[in-house]
């Protein structure tokens, strides 16, 4: 053996160490986020609004500029972050309170641009300043490596929200996130009714269904390989096929109710786990293998004592991916025809009567069902496959 | 020396693979799975038949089995009624024909193609940054992950339609639906990719002194292309199904997706399975010939890996 | 608590100060290198005091966990020291490496697979940006001088675990760098393919009068290469002996029959117990 051993293994080292971004420019970062909101606040908000008329939009900018100006260049660490953090925090939250206050909205001046220049640049900085910070293994690296998605998704939907509310973007184009939420809320009861439609009668039994048989059959086809070798290839062959496509037919033939969603969530699942299975069965070591057969094994004790845990990565990658085919099967099916409740249906009649923020609420919705299904699966995968390399150290 | 016998032609080799291994047993599949279509075609188009019937009960069996094969719009229409619909709607009629398969495989192909291109460089742009940017690792590979669980294909009535309110129409917000589903399969491909080469490869670069730019054009790009490759096969296949979804809400005029939705609307069930087998021949054809050029440049590239 | 050791290494050193009059290469004085893991801090290095001067074939040899392979890589530069200091050419690590003062053969061949065997030995000229003939120039005589002329349009995998592993040594040696890093280069191969590339290695050596260290765990092997044998123990990984190897230097396979090969091997061999002692 090699003492490689003592060289810590880091699969991050594999990327090429990116240069990291050096402290001149990311001060540079700081000062052009307060000089942009500093002009920002001796710029017009609006068409005859000043930034001081909006509420405490006008302190808040100035405060940040100080920030900016003042502190954030001169601390570095964690709490150089911290005031960096609460700095844009302010920006951001002055930007808000000045696109919302009445009279900006659709009339927006040079104020608004520059403050969201300077919103922008900070919210670089502060990425920036994170990475070099993250990469610790302790509950502080943690953090910040939750923190830095979080300050840039943030700022996506600052922007998104800035945007359209500054701009009076109409709402049939793209409602703000602010009225989104708004709708969401407001329509809790007939969301929560497009759910159990959906998700609780065609997702999560069609899912089910779906998968157990396409793990049977992939346990079938290792059985008997004469099978396997003339199922496989057609199986391949079909889950790079629109599947989709045989929504209308299961419309058909069960009707407009959930049924037909569920089977054709059945069929999309279905492939995609046979190949899984299949592909996990064979992940096993040739070593191994022979081991069991040099103790006259079982084909079914080799499955349980070996070939099943070395393919649960596998098959976890395939329940993962079937819960997200799931929902776009059963949110499609509803496209050709359904009864008047669904997550597909709402969609698709709110489309046509130009209700977009209904329709954004329901890809809320669906977005939040995606996650959640994707998050038990991956927090079942960590439990179950924990010996697994990608899971280790954690 | 190690002495290799000469390569066999890649066609030889797939060939004899097929034959000495699964050719026989996925006949064999196919049969079975053509049985069973004609045993379930006769069993579920049989309660019209025998309603249509002048006297149900002196129907035979012969007779009755003609009768659920030969049906205008069975429940489910025999093989080689669909296969009579695919070749007369894409050889007899004209291309310029509403109802010609290849007239609405082409509008459905061609935003397919253009989402491909788009979704693919996209992917491609956004792993480099990716890999080469450390910042950006941190703070987007969370949302284009999590962008995958959101049931993207929600979308796509959204992106028809407010690109219909700003007047745009036709191809372009359909291959945007088809980029936004290709650009996922090839950015996590390619960040892999371009990670690929081994630890020992990446500190021969690094006693050289070597530059990012050398790094990646003799190292990352090379190693990433087998990654490349099974990423595109995934990625031409997502666009496909973006570009039908996207033919379904505003039913719209022309697209293999608009041949399905109409179908679905009249009950012609066999123009729907016609229209399904396009879609798997065209799915096939696309992720067959994505395979074949990565044999090509595979084989170029030193072939055995 | 390494006290005994540096006295070992300390006079290593001061031995062969006195007896070579040839320039220092290396210089390392009370090295030390802490890894944070996850598993929390190993020492990998701890007080490494070492001298190697032009023209000599130093041996790293040690268990696992030793720190040897760490050492290499800390004059590589592909490992920074966390205390002590070391000169590479004179210069630190850094800037050897930006100077390309060494070549370095890893365990495994390293060769790229999408590159035959002249492209991959070309590699680092197009790195640096030699001209081609010159590439093309240089790659033949390297090729020529680890017996691969006429192998130039394979590609790796059409080639023997040794001629791969010949093929990265032609890849080191064709910028011709005064110094040769070599990790183990020949133990993923079997006895018979080693003794063979140890004669060719030797050879080489006196051919181009390269200044070689060389990581091995292998006694025979680094008593049979070196000019001097560094002896390496873990937890911390440190220095325990350094043993002048003053066998003649026209060797053949045979000497390790001699009598003082086995006393030298034995030397080597105590130092490893020593090491070892209060573990495994």
């Amino acid at each position: 053996m090699s003492d490689l051993a003592a060289v810590p293994p880091s699969p991050a080292e594999d990327a090429p160490s990116p240069a990291p971004v050096t402290m001149e420019l990311q001060e540079l970062g700081a000062y052009a986020a307060a000089g942009l909101a500093a002009l920002a606040a001796l710029a017009p908000l609006a068409i005859g609004v000043a930034w001081w008329d909006a509420g405490a939009s006008g302190w808040l900018l100035a405060a940040a500029a100080v920030l900016f100006a003042g502190i954030v260049p001169r601390l570095s660490g964690g709490l150089g972050a911290l005031v960096a953090a609460t700095a844009t925090a302010a920006l951001a939250a002055a930007l808000l309170l000045a696109v919302h206050h009445d009279g900006v909205g659709g009339r927006i001046g040079l104020g608004f641009y520059l403050a969201f220049a300077a919103t922008w640049a900070a919210s670089w900085m502060l990425v920036q300043r994170l990475t070099d910070l993250s990469g610790g293994s302790d509950w502080r690296g943690r953090v910040i490596d939750a923190a830095i998605p979080f300050v840039f998704g943030a700022f996506l939907f600052l922007a998104w929200e800035a945007i359209c509310v500054g701009f009076g973007v109409p709402m049939v184009l793209l409602p703000a996130p602010s009225q989104i939420v708004t709708r969401f809320f407001a329509s809790l009861p007939i969301l929560g009714d497009d759910f159990v439609q959906t998700v609780v009668r065609a997702v999560i039994p069609g899912w089910a269904i779906g998968s157990t048989a396409g793990f049977l059959v992939a346990i079938l086809a290792d059985r008997h390989p004469f099978l396997g070798r003339g199922l496989m290839p057609l199986g391949n062959f079909v889950s790079a096929l629109p599947m989709v496509g045989i929504a209308p037919i299961m419309v058909m033939w069960f009707g407009f109710d959930w049924q037909s969603k569920a089977a054709v969530v059945v069929i999309n699942t279905f492939f995609p786990m046979l190949v899984n299975t299949v592909a996990g069965l064979s992940a096993s070591g040739r070593m191994e293998r022979d081991l069991m057969r040099s103790w006259n094994a079982s084909w079914a004790r080799t499955l349980i004592s070996l070939r099943l845990p070395a393919a649960m990565p596998h098959i976890f990658a395939a329940l993962k991916l079937n819960s997200t085919f799931a929902l776009i099967g059963a949110i499609v099916a509803e496209f050709f025809g359904t009864p008047i409740v669904g997550m597909g249906f709402r969609i698709s009649t709110e489309v046509g009567r130009m209700g977009l923020d209904m329709v954004w609420a329901e890809i809320v919705m669906a977005a939040i069902t995606g996650s959640a299904l994707y998050a038990i699966l991956a927090f079942v995968e960590r439990r179950v496959t924990f010996w697994h390399p990608s899971n280790r150290g954690r | 020396m190690t002495t290799e016998p000469a390569a066999p032609s890649f066609f030889a080799r797939a060939v004899g693979r097929a034959l000495g291994g699964s050719l026989l047993p996925v006949a064999m599949v196919i049969v079975a799975l053509l049985a069973l279509w004609y045993g379930a075609a006769v069993l579920l188009n049989a309660p019209f038949a025998r309603s249509m019937a002048a006297d149900p009960a002196a129907l035979g069996l012969s007779e009755l089995i003609d009768a659920t094969l030969s049906q205008e719009r069975p429940v489910l229409p025999a093989p080689h009624q669909v296969l009579w619909e695919l070749k007369k709607s894409v050889f007899d009629l004209p291309v310029t024909s509403k109802r010609s398969l290849v007239l609405h495989g082409w509008v459905t192909l061609s935003s397919t193609l253009v989402g491909f291109g788009l979704g693919a460089l996209l992917g491609l742009l956004l792993a480099i940054g990716i890999v080469h940017v450390k910042s950006l690792e941190k703070s987007l590979m969370f949302w284009i992950v999590s962008s995958q669980t959101v049931p993207i294909l929600a979308v796509a009535p959204i992106v028809i339609v407010v690109l219909g309110a700003i007047g745009v129409t036709g191809l372009v917000p359909k291959a945007i639906i088809s980029a936004y589903l290709c650009f996922f399969p090839v950015t996590i491909g390619m960040v892999k990719g371009l990670t690929s080469p081994d630890r020992l490869h990446v500190d021969l670069m690094r006693t050289w002194d070597a530059t990012p730019a050398q790094t990646f054009w003799r190292l990352r790009a090379p190693a990433s292309v087998p990654f490349l490759f099974t990423s595109l096969e995934v990625a031409i296949a997502a666009s496909l199904v973006g570009a039908i979804v996207g033919e379904l809400p505003t039913g719209a005029q022309a697209g293999l997706g608009a041949r399905l939705l109409a179908g679905s609307y009249y009950g012609q069930t066999i123009q729907i399975w016609a229209a399904l087998f396009a879609a798997a021949a065209l799915a096939a054809s696309m992720v067959g010939l994505v395979g074949l050029i990565e044999r090509l440049v595979l084989a170029a590239m030193g072939g055995r890996r | 608590m390494l006290g005994g050791s540096n006295v070992a290494s300390a006079g290593g050193t001061e031995a062969s100060d006195a007896t070579s009059p040839h320039r220092v290469v290396i210089d390392a004085k009370e090295l030390d290198l802490v890894f944070d893991t996850a598993d929390g801090r190993v020492h990998a290095l701890a007080n490494v005091d070492l001298t190697v001067r032009e023209g000599e074939f130093v041996s790293f040899i040690g268990p696992s966990g030793c720190g040897k392979t760490t050492l290499l890589r800390v004059i590589a530069d592909l490992e920074q020291a966390t205390g002590g200091s070391i000169t590479v050419g004179g210069v630190s690590p850094a800037d050897a490496r930006a100077a390309r003062l060494y070549g370095y053969v890893f365990q495994a061949a390293a060769l790229l697979p999408w590159r035959n065997v002249l492209d991959n030995v070309t590699l680092p000229l197009e790195i640096f940006g030699v001209s081609k003939e010159e590439r093309l120039e240089r790659a033949a005589r390297n090729l020529d001088l680890v017996n691969l002329t006429g192998f130039e349009k394979k590609f790796p995998w059409q080639l023997s675990g040794g001629m791969q592993q010949r093929a990265s040594i032609a890849r080191a040696l064709a910028y011709d760098p005064q110094l040769l890093l070599m990790d183990e280069p020949f133990g993923a191969l079997d006895e018979i393919v080693r003794d063979k590339l140890n004669v060719q290695l030797l050879k080489l050596w006196a051919e181009t009068a390269k200044t070689v260290i060389f990581v091995t765990h292998s006694i025979p092997e680094a008593v049979f290469l070196s000019t001097k044998i560094v002896v390496m123990s873990p937890r911390p990984g440190r220095i325990i002996d350094v043993i002048e190897c003053d066998l003649p230097r026209d060797r053949t396979l045979e000497i390790r029959e001699s009598s003082r090969f086995l006393e030298i091997a034995h030397r080597v061999r105590e130092g490893l117990r020593a090491g070892h002692s209060y573990d495994d």
